[in-house]
């Protein structure tokens, strides 16, 4: 009974969708009052609808419901009720629901909040976020119903992949999630323009927010994900440029370069056409990684079940929504006027070359990724794309990228002059060319690899500080303590020092642990000990315990510095009976300086195992980074002028066309 | 360039890439073509099952055209097919040899008995060398080798009427056989 | 003689279990299992076809593996290996893909887009800022 409530919402909601996405379109092109305001009662009537159908759905798992099919084959009445939650999106099905469930909190959010805009541009932001729905709700009634029946009721269900039996799946898919879809919002204000004829600063303004709050639970989703395949596959790796991988980190290069593209056109008015390309593609590599994961086209670890005629329907979707975009920014786009003008060397255009190296980063990830299925299809056989190449041509192409990125923030908009940078940038230049000599030396390897990644960190870093010392020299009041001049300082600024520091903190992180990490394949019986630097890990031997759905082997580590002891853990090999998986928990001791990984391996004779220890060094360094990006992202938003309300910004906003 | 065109580039770009994807759809990405089509089929000696002290030579295969079914008696595909096999022995239309991969050779020859024996003799291969020479890489793989001895046709996966009619069939038919 | 070997190995015996030792290397050629190490992640399992060669659990990579250690043993080098398994397997078997003919816009593409994008950029600004006078902005 209550499985059909869900679908009975999920019915009504695709109606509501229907007529949010369709009428109020009409009404803002007529200038039809009474149809405008079906816009915004269906909007919050069709998502919570969705969310209904949503909790219902989590209850029947919560319940232990196996007369529901998808519930049947992603859960199991043994599995604990964390883990029977986060089944709800363990399969294609329900993550489906979860896609549109997320896209429904953000349309509540943008009745509730985007309320200081122009009537009928509101309205034509809803009704895209509407048409967004439709198809989505389509795809999951027609080919992908969580709630299909099974009759007669499974007596258990089929459970869910043991290594999705973690922490991580509980938090990695909404939060990933939230910023895929929250794409939507900055393309549904791109569309909501180019239909309105209002392709200005306004319109930058207030797409500028929300585009920030999607990207930062994008950078959270990805650095969680991260993390998780880090602890969880048990080989230490932390990015492995899958397909489904590259499909979330796609749209996070675009909608950075987006933020800053964002930045120009609400400061200068410049670069409109290319900011409302920039948000047309971001959701759209959105859409492209969802119709990757869920049409078979491409392997990957990550894939779900996959059927062609899901993956026709999710095609002809993509042609619909991003054909319909883009024809449309074709035929609006060169209608646009040009913003304020600048000098080659600006402000400006160290954002545009920013914003050029981060596009065409992106498009070598789409390009690597694509590849293997652009030579199959010409007939050309079938090749690999895999790490090497990335790790080749992504880093080559993002380099000169970092290098800008001290130099863009000092510049001045319009005009700037590259001897003056150069002069304040002196001090960095030094410092970075120091580290870059010093730290691989003080590791004990030196290699060239090292020294440009070392050197790129501490470029980013140094040249963030300089920034903030410059800004209180230039903008610093007299006789006022530095604690008040810092107060001066807009959060915004602080919000993008912040990101900065992130991106350097993360680049360091990732050529430490590159360039230092070990890795040791050991054979240890009970006591052994394996002396790795100054660091003794001894095995105190492994014993079965009885976890709730699964058996596992516990092996004991003692890891001893100088005789003190510094950690102890306790790495597992698991063996969940329903599926008939064994799986490899890893037991990590993370530290600011390196991290202790132990993975068992084998069960050998008399009591030994294989055992394989890593210390990676930094490896901490790589999500701190991407932690404080995202801060950075939550300060530029908590910047008062986004909690003004702009209602007087429509005067001043000039008609394009 | 026409300045409305410009504005196309964007458009006409994913079209482009949709008509690549609307072909991916179709296409088996976990299928990996076998470079050895069209090359000499790799040489091996091995014993034969149940004939003890008895060696298979492929180069005495030469003159002949022949199937060369990759089976064992863990994958349970392999006995999807089986019964297909076991119509085909039937019409003695073509020479077909089995290599029992990584196989114990008791188990083998128990699904033989159980289920029948389509195959003119089973090559053992039990350290899966053979079967690395050959690139095999998901059991049950069907070879078509010709006279010359040149691999003409690889099939991964159990075999098929589909796959015979469509495929396998022709080719014997250019083949003389 | 044999009983001198049994007492020294029950002396052994008594010692390892006594007293801590050394962790031994799962390998007793770790230079070799290095060599592997850092071959393998290159190349791709065609079972689970998406993991390395090096992190498979799969029975073809173990082969594979073993098959690799002999050839290494045999002084065959890293790239008469790979070329032994494209061999067999196919250009698929490389996470590296070959430069070639079918790869070159693969490997060049980026770099070349990247020159094209930021000659249009050069372009587009000195186009844009050669009419008028501009003068620099405080923020």
């Amino acid at each position: 009974m209550i499985p059909a409530i869900g679908e009975l919402s999920l019915i009504l909601a695709f109606i509501f969708a229907i007529i949010q996405g369709t009428l109020p379109l009409v009404g803002a092109w007529r200038n039809k009052t009474t149809l405008m305001n079906l816009a915004v009662p269906t909007a919050r009537a069709q998502s919570l609808l969705i969310l209904v159908s949503f909790v219902v759905l989590m209850y029947s798992f919560y319940a232990n419901d196996f007369s529901v099919l998808y519930v049947a084959s992603t859960s199991n009445s043994q599995l604990p009720t964390m883990y029977r939650l986060a089944a709800v999106w363990g399969g294609h099905e329900g993550s489906m629901l979860l896609w549109v469930a997320i896209l429904s909190i953000w349309t509540i959010a943008v009745t509730l909040f985007a309320n200081n805009l122009p009537d009928t541009f509101r309205i034509r932001l809803i009704a895209v976020m509407g048409l967004v729905s439709v198809g989505f709700l389509a795809f999951i009634l027609f080919t992908s119903n969580p709630f299909d029946r099974l009759i007669p009721a499974a007596l258990d269900g089929r459970d869910l992949n043991p290594l999705l039996q973690d922490p991580g799946m509980v938090f990695h898919p909404p939060v990933l999630y939230m910023g895929y879809v929250g794409f939507s919002v900055a393309f549904a204000f791109a569309i909501a323009a180019l239909l309105d004829g209002r392709l200005d600063n306004a319109w930058a303004r207030w797409t500028r927010p929300w585009t920030t709050v999607a990207w930062m639970f994008l950078t959270l989703g990805i650095a969680f994900g991260s993390k998780w395949a880090y602890y969880e596959l048990g080989w230490g790796g932390w990015w492995f440029w899958d397909a489904v991988e590259n499909a979330s980190f796609m749209p996070w290069l675009v909608g950075t370069a987006l933020i800053h593209s964002l930045a120009v056109t609400e400061k200068r008015g410049a670069f409109k056409v290319w900011t409302v390309l920039l948000s047309i593609c971001a959701f759209s590599l959105s859409l492209l990684g969802t119709f990757l994961v869920r049409s078979g086209v491409l392997t990957s670890v990550h894939a779900f079940a996959t059927d062609p005629s899901r993956g026709l329907f999710i095609l002809l979707y993509l042609v619909i929504v991003i054909g319909g975009a883009l024809l449309l920014f074709a035929l609006r786009a060169p209608n646009v006027g040009l913003g304020e003008k600048f000098d080659v060397v600006s402000r400006e255009s160290f954002l545009l070359a920013n914003n050029v190296v981060l596009a065409v980063a992106a498009g070598s990830v789409l390009l690597g990724t694509m590849y293997p299925l652009l030579i199959d299809a010409l007939g050309g056989g079938k090749i690999s794309v895999g790490p090497p190449y990335f790790d080749a041509v992504f880093v080559a192409i993002m380099a000169p990228g970092l290098f800008l990125m001290g130099l863009g923030p000092l510049a001045k908009w319009k005009k700037a002059s590259i001897p003056e940078i150069g002069t304040r940038l002196k001090l960095a230049a030094v410092i970075s060319i120091v580290s870059a000599l010093l730290v691989p030396s003080v590791l004990g390897k030196i290699s060239l690899m090292a020294a440009v990644g070392v050197f790129m960190g501490a470029w980013i870093v140094s040249t963030t500080l300089i920034l903030l010392q410059n800004r209180i020299k230039t903008k610093q009041l007299a006789n006022v303590s530095l604690v008040e001049n810092l107060k001066t300082i807009p959060l915004a600024f602080y919000g993008m020092l912040l990101a900065h520091l992130g991106v350097g903190v993360f680049v360091l992180g990732v050529t430490l642990v590159k360039g230092y990490e070990s890795e040791q394949d050991l054979r240890m019986e009970v006591n052994d000990i394996a002396k790795i630097g100054d660091l003794s890990f001894i095995f105190k031997g492994a014993q079965k315990v009885q976890g709730p759905n699964y058996i596992s082997s516990q092996g004991k580590f003692v890891v001893t510095e100088d005789d003190k002891q510094i950690a102890l853990l306790y790495p597992e090999k698991r063996f969940y009976p329903v599926q008939g998986a064994t799986m490899t928990e890893a037991d990590i001791e993370p530290g600011v300086f390196k991290d202790l990984y132990v993975s068992l391996g084998e069960p050998l004779e008399k009591g030994a195992w294989s055992v394989r220890i890593y210390i990676k060094p930094f490896v901490q360094w790589i999500w701190a980074g991407c932690i404080i990006m995202a801060l950075g992202g939550l300060l530029a938003l908590l910047d008062k002028r986004y909690r003004i309300a702009n209602k007087n910004l429509t005067s001043k906003a000039e008609e394009v066309f | 360039m026409n300045r409305t065109l410009k504005f196309l580039i964007p458009l006409i770009l994913f079209l482009v890439a949709v008509g690549f994807l609307t072909k991916g759809l179709f296409l088996n990405p976990r299928e990996v073509p076998s470079p050895l089509v069209g090359k000499p089929a790799p040489a091996f000696t091995a014993p034969i099952l149940g004939e003890a002290g008895k060696q298979f030579n492929s180069a005495d295969m030469k003159g002949q055209v022949w199937l060369l079914n990759v089976w064992a008696s863990w994958c349970a595909a392999c006995r999807d097919e089986h019964p297909l096999l076991m119509d085909m022995a039937q019409t003695k239309r073509i020479v077909m040899h089995g290599l029992a991969y990584k196989d114990v050779d008791a188990d083998a020859q128990q699904v033989l008995i159980a289920m029948g024996n389509p195959y003119n003799k089973v090559i053992t291969d039990t350290d899966g060398k053979i079967g690395i020479d050959y690139g095999v890489y998901g059991v049950p793989e069907t070879y078509l080798i010709d006279k010359a001895g040149i691999i003409r046709y690889k099939h991964i996966g159990p075999l098929t009427p589909e796959i015979l009619l469509t495929k396998v069939v022709p080719l014997l038919k250019e083949l003389d056989v | 003689m044999k009983k001198l070997m049994i007492l020294i190995f029950l002396f052994m015996q008594f010692f390892a279990t006594a007293y801590a030792g050394e962790a031994k290397p799962i390998s007793d050629d770790p230079a070799l299992e290095a060599r592997l190490k850092a071959m393998s992640q290159e190349l791709r399992c065609l079972v689970c076809q998406n993991s390395t060669l090096a992190d498979s659990d799969a029975p073809l990579a173990e082969d594979l593996r073993k098959e690799i250690r002999t050839q290494m043993r045999a002084g065959k080098s890293d790239q008469e290996i790979v070329d032994y398994l494209v061999a067999r397997y196919g250009d698929f078997v490389r996470y590296r893909p070959p430069v070639n003919n079918v790869t070159a816009i693969l490997w060049f593409g980026p770099f070349l887009l990247l020159l094209v994008g930021g000659f249009i950029m050069y372009r587009v600004l000195k186009k844009q800022a050669n009419d008028g006078d501009i003068q620099a902005e405080d923020e």
